[in-house]
């Protein structure tokens, strides 16, 4: 194992797996506590859409993917709130929309989509460092607005509503917090790919939440479970030969299901008659 | 007179149900105000219009002197604890007592400011009041209705505020639980010196100090003032559609 550390894709897929896992941890609390799994997979369509239409209309295909990406996210929330519905539902009427804008792109596209279905599918292997810095970005930008608006953010996970009533500028910041999961979503596709990014916004978060009560070790917890998949699916993907992007989903899966059995959460108190 | 509250004319409509219809209340510095009125009379739209969470569709609020708008709201609120109706909480949210009450301080502290000591020691000194002291390090999904409801009165008191909205707190209580909090209220009012406005479609319910009342039907103010003016065998029959004695006045007199 140690020569192959030698080898600059491996040392910029194991930095990914770090940034990515961290980032994804995070951003993962918080569509895990506001119940809104799906804005991955809605991205990643999103960006899909983009880089099909950045092929069409030959403008760079990451650049339009991260423009539909920031435009779908920037729409969830208001959308929500004017049409008074659950984010759910915004996010599956956007998903519906992209989905629509990326078959009409297709239809219209002659020749290999491999590019654009890269988005989709990625490649933590073939990163550029350019795809590493962006990342460093997005995950410095995360940690930065999490301690900043720690308690805000905390209010918001809650109740939005009791959060608008103390006076907090709630509406705002549950914007900021729907653009920053696309954000990290979009940032993160070209790198790990829309289907991965999905688990690990889900799965690590899931996991760790699972594990406690405590709001900031299931942070902890789920930045430390984004990370293993990530690091643990690289390693095993080498050892057995297999692709590094289904193996990291299948660990992240794992950790969830060793964390389900050992949920304090599920654990029931028996009660014994002879104390009685 | 200057009223600590005023509103003029207000409207507010849900899609195809007008909730409140033209109304205007005024209500003064340190009044313990019912709010009485059968399910959908819009008591509850009532109080989220005085903390700007409804929306205005048209007429006027003053509180504190300042006319209500988009700008100062947020300001207006740091001044005005809301407890809401019983709101559900999944049993496994990681989320503690101590950050909940800390959650009503949110606002007072301002954005990239974390809690200092004061407001450590305002929440320690609200847990003691409402006797949620030894439930500070619960998770907040593992109280039962009656611990639930104290600590969003908790939480509401964690702010400070001038005004307190009490959005039918002892719904779905037992018995016991339902007299504690009533208990609690009528201490924080005696002791506090708030503005308190207490929404209940039970007449039984309202404590002991309120001192004047709002009976509301169908969206419409049908008569405010005194409690002994507001809480006649006439008026309540006629909110109600069927005949009510006046429980409370016996309460206060």
């Amino acid at each position: 194992m140690p020569e192959i550390l030698q080898y600059h894709f491996v040392q910029r897929a194991l930095i990914a797996s770090v940034l990515g896992g961290a980032a994804c941890g995070i951003v993962g609390v918080w569509v895990v506590m506001m119940r809104i799994p799906f804005v991955g997979v809605a991205m990643s369509h999103a960006a899909f859409a983009g880089a099909i239409f950045g092929l069409l209309l030959h403008i760079n295909p990451l650049l339009m993917a991260i423009f539909f990406c920031l435009a779908s996210t920037s729409l969830i929330g208001p959308i929500a709130d004017r049409g008074d519905f659950d984010p759910n539902i915004s996010i599956g009427i956007i998903f519906s929309i992209v989905l629509g804008i990326a078959f009409l792109g297709m239809g219209l596209m002659h020749g290999p989509k491999t590019e654009a279905l890269n988005f989709i599918w990625g490649n933590i292997l073939i990163i550029s460092s350019h795809d590493v810095f962006l990342l460093l970005f997005i995950t410095i930008i995360v940690i930065v607005c999490l301690l900043l608006f720690y308690k805000e953010i905390q209010a918001i996970l809650f109740n939005r509503e009791l959060a608008r009533a103390t006076g907090i500028s709630e509406t705002a910041l549950f914007y900021c917090l729907l653009f920053l999961c696309g954000t990290t979503v979009t940032f993160n596709l070209n790198i790990i790919g829309g289907l991965l990014i999905f688990s690990l916004i889900v799965n690590p978060p899931s996991a760790a939440f699972q594990l406690t009560y405590n709001l900031r070790t299931m942070y902890v917890l789920s930045i430390v479970f984004g990370i293993c998949s990530c690091l643990l699916g690289l390693f095993f993907s080498y050892m057995f030969d297999v692709p590094s992007g289904a193996v990291i989903i299948i660990v992240s899966s794992l950790i969830f299901g060793i964390s389900l059995i050992f949920s304090p959460k599920r654990r029931v108190k028996k009660y014994e008659v002879s104390k009685a | 007179m200057k009223w600590e509250i005023a509103i003029k004319n207000a409207t507010v409509s849900y899609r195809e149900n007008i909730a409140l219809k033209n109304i205007s209340l005024n209500i003064k510095q340190g009044s313990f105000v019912a709010v009485v009125g059968p399910n959908g009379a819009g008591k509850t739209t009532l109080l989220t219009l005085i903390n700007g969470l409804g929306r205005l569709q048209s007429g006027t609020i003053d509180i504190f002197g300042m006319r209500v708008n988009k700008k100062n709201i947020n300001r207006i609120r740091k001044d005005i604890g809301y407890v809401p109706q019983h709101i559900l909480i999944d049993p496994r949210m990681p989320i503690s007592v101590y950050d909940v009450v800390m959650l009503g301080r949110c606002g007072r502290i301002g954005l990239f400011r974390n809690p200092g000591k004061d407001d450590h020691n305002i929440i320690d000194e609200v847990c003691e009041h409402v006797g949620i002291t030894h439930l500070k390090n619960k998770p907040i999904g593992h109280l039962s209705g009656g611990e639930q409801q104290k600590v969003s009165l908790a939480r509401a008191l964690a702010q400070r505020p001038k005004i307190l909205l009490l959005d039918e707190p002892t719904a779905n209580l037992d018995p016991r639980a339902q007299n504690e909090i009533i208990d609690l209220i009528e201490c924080i009012y005696k002791k506090e010196s708030l503005t308190i406005i207490f929404v209940t479609h039970v007449l039984g319910q309202l404590p002991k100090v309120c001192s004047d009342a709002v009976l509301l039907k169908n969206g419409r103010i049908i008569t405010s003032g005194s409690i002994h003016m507001v809480f006649t065998k006439e008026l309540l029959s006629e909110v109600y559609d069927f005949a009510v004695e006046p429980p409370c006045m016996k309460m206060v007199g």
